[in-house]
């Protein structure tokens, strides 16, 4: 038995994967510059939606504080904290925590409090829900996520941050319940996080991970 | 030798991607919730079919039988994942809504099928030809599908243009009712399922009509038939 055609397949094989490769590196090589840049374009544009350019004149993207929790801002993982500041003066704070209890896996959002606690507004950055049903928590397909500006924890009260169908203040979607349950909990949560550690958020030094 | 003209009837008509060979079902069935949404993951697999098939064409006679599969799913897998990178640099905003499609497109068995079927054994520009028609066959089955049950699912059509075309297009929506409550059956996923049984239904029912009228013409003219 000759040991020849075993040879030349694997290596005609070796070979389309190190075609294959090269080409998909090649591109991730001259692409990587430009991806960043679009998602960092679409950051700033889902920031200065909830928080106007007007409101603050800091670097809002490096004046970043990295927080962790758990249970209030859904991930182990640090989460970014933007800080907004005007003449020196804290105006807002950008949260960026997790919902991970979408219908397909984690939604990741945009909370923006004001300083005295109510929501300058909330976006969704990134998630998996079927479109057509849970996509609407994005602000192409319906207005919804617009309900949350100007609310607190006071405003509704406790109970009143759910959706309708489990006696909350919230609509839900045709169809879909719990993605807009999910982003009802987790921005409950980013104000309840908020309220425990809100003034320490503008107090510490860019970039400090505060383990709490 | 097969003729230009059986290959395109092939892919739109008689040996369609999803009413035929039923290929590709996870992402017919889970995007068509809209036209665009259709008409997005349409096109994004209409371009890797066409890429792939030429590729895989391209290298027809280079590639040992016995590890054909594996070269043709790198060659896949390199595509989709080129074209995800190209969309996600220079088309964000399209990317940012069917970036969670292309990813689907891999699971697409019509895709390694056309592959192994077609391309491994006829022309470059044969296999171009085949991708197109089957690519285009697929698209039609979604973008009908999608329109189907967005009219009747949401009472829209055309929704959300502007994740495909950006500011390109006005808003083109066609809002059939005001007060259109949905009908909710025909969002989630049986109605995707009904729907494409009625889509196939309908094809089979065309099909032998054609059938039965092609065979009352051959009865009503014996002596052509007889001529052969």
């Amino acid at each position: 038995m000759s040991y020849r055609p075993v040879l030349v397949s694997s290596l005609f094989l070796f070979l389309f994967a190190v075609v294959g490769s090269g080409v998909v590196a090649y591109t991730h090589d001259h692409t990587a510059e430009r991806i960043h840049d679009n998602e960092r374009r679409a950051l700033l544009k889902s920031l200065n939606e909830i928080i106007p350019a007007d409101r603050y004149d800091n670097d809002i993207f490096h004046d970043i504080l990295y927080v962790r929790h758990k249970e209030l801002l859904g991930t182990d993982k640090p989460v970014p904290v933007y800080r907004a500041r005007k003449n020196g003066w804290p105006v807002a704070a950008v949260l960026a925590p997790v919902a991970p209890d979408g219908y397909n896996g984690n939604i990741r959002l945009l909370v923006a409090i004001n300083l005295d606690g109510t929501l300058a507004g909330v976006r969704v950055v990134q998630h998996r829900e079927t479109p057509g049903l849970g996509d609407g928590i994005e602000t192409s397909n319906s207005d919804w996520i617009l309900g949350f500006t100007g609310k607190s924890l006071e405003n509704p009260g406790k109970d009143g941050w759910k959706v309708k169908r489990d006696g909350g203040e919230f609509d839900q979607f045709t169809g879909a319940t719990i993605t807009p349950r999910a982003v009802v909990k987790a921005v409950h949560n980013a104000l309840l996080y908020y309220r425990i550690h809100g003034h320490e958020l503008f107090e510490e030094h860019p970039g400090t991970v505060t383990e709490k | 030798m097969i003729d230009n003209r059986t290959i395109i009837r092939d892919g739109l008509w008689s040996n369609n991607v999803g009413l035929v060979q039923i290929l590709g079902l996870c992402p017919l069935l889970a995007v068509t919730g809209t036209f665009i949404n259709g008409f997005g993951l349409g096109l994004a697999t209409l371009v890797t079919l066409v890429a792939s098939n030429v590729t895989v064409s391209a290298i027809r006679s280079l590639v040992r039988p016995e590890v054909r599969i594996p070269v043709f799913v790198l060659i896949i897998a390199s595509i989709v994942t080129v074209i995800e990178l190209l969309m996600s640099a220079f088309m964000y905003d399209l990317y940012k809504v069917l970036g969670i499609f292309i990813p689907l497109i891999v699971t697409n068995c019509s895709i390694i099928g056309r592959a192994e079927a077609f391309a491994s054994k006829h022309t470059v520009s044969q296999s171009f030809l085949d991708g197109l028609s089957m690519g285009l066959g697929f698209m039609l089955v979604l973008v009908t599908l999608g329109s189907l049950r967005e009219i009747i699912g949401h009472g829209t059509l055309f929704s959300h243009a502007h994740r495909m075309f950006g500011t390109l297009l006005p808003d083109i929506t066609i809002v059939f009712s005001e007060h259109y409550n949905g009908f909710l059956l025909a969002i989630l996923p049986p109605g995707a399922f009904i729907g494409l049984g009625l889509l196939i239904a309908l094809k089979n029912i065309i099909d032998k009509r054609a059938q039965t009228r092609a065979a009352s013409i051959t009865v009503a003219a014996p002596a052509a038939q007889a001529s052969h």
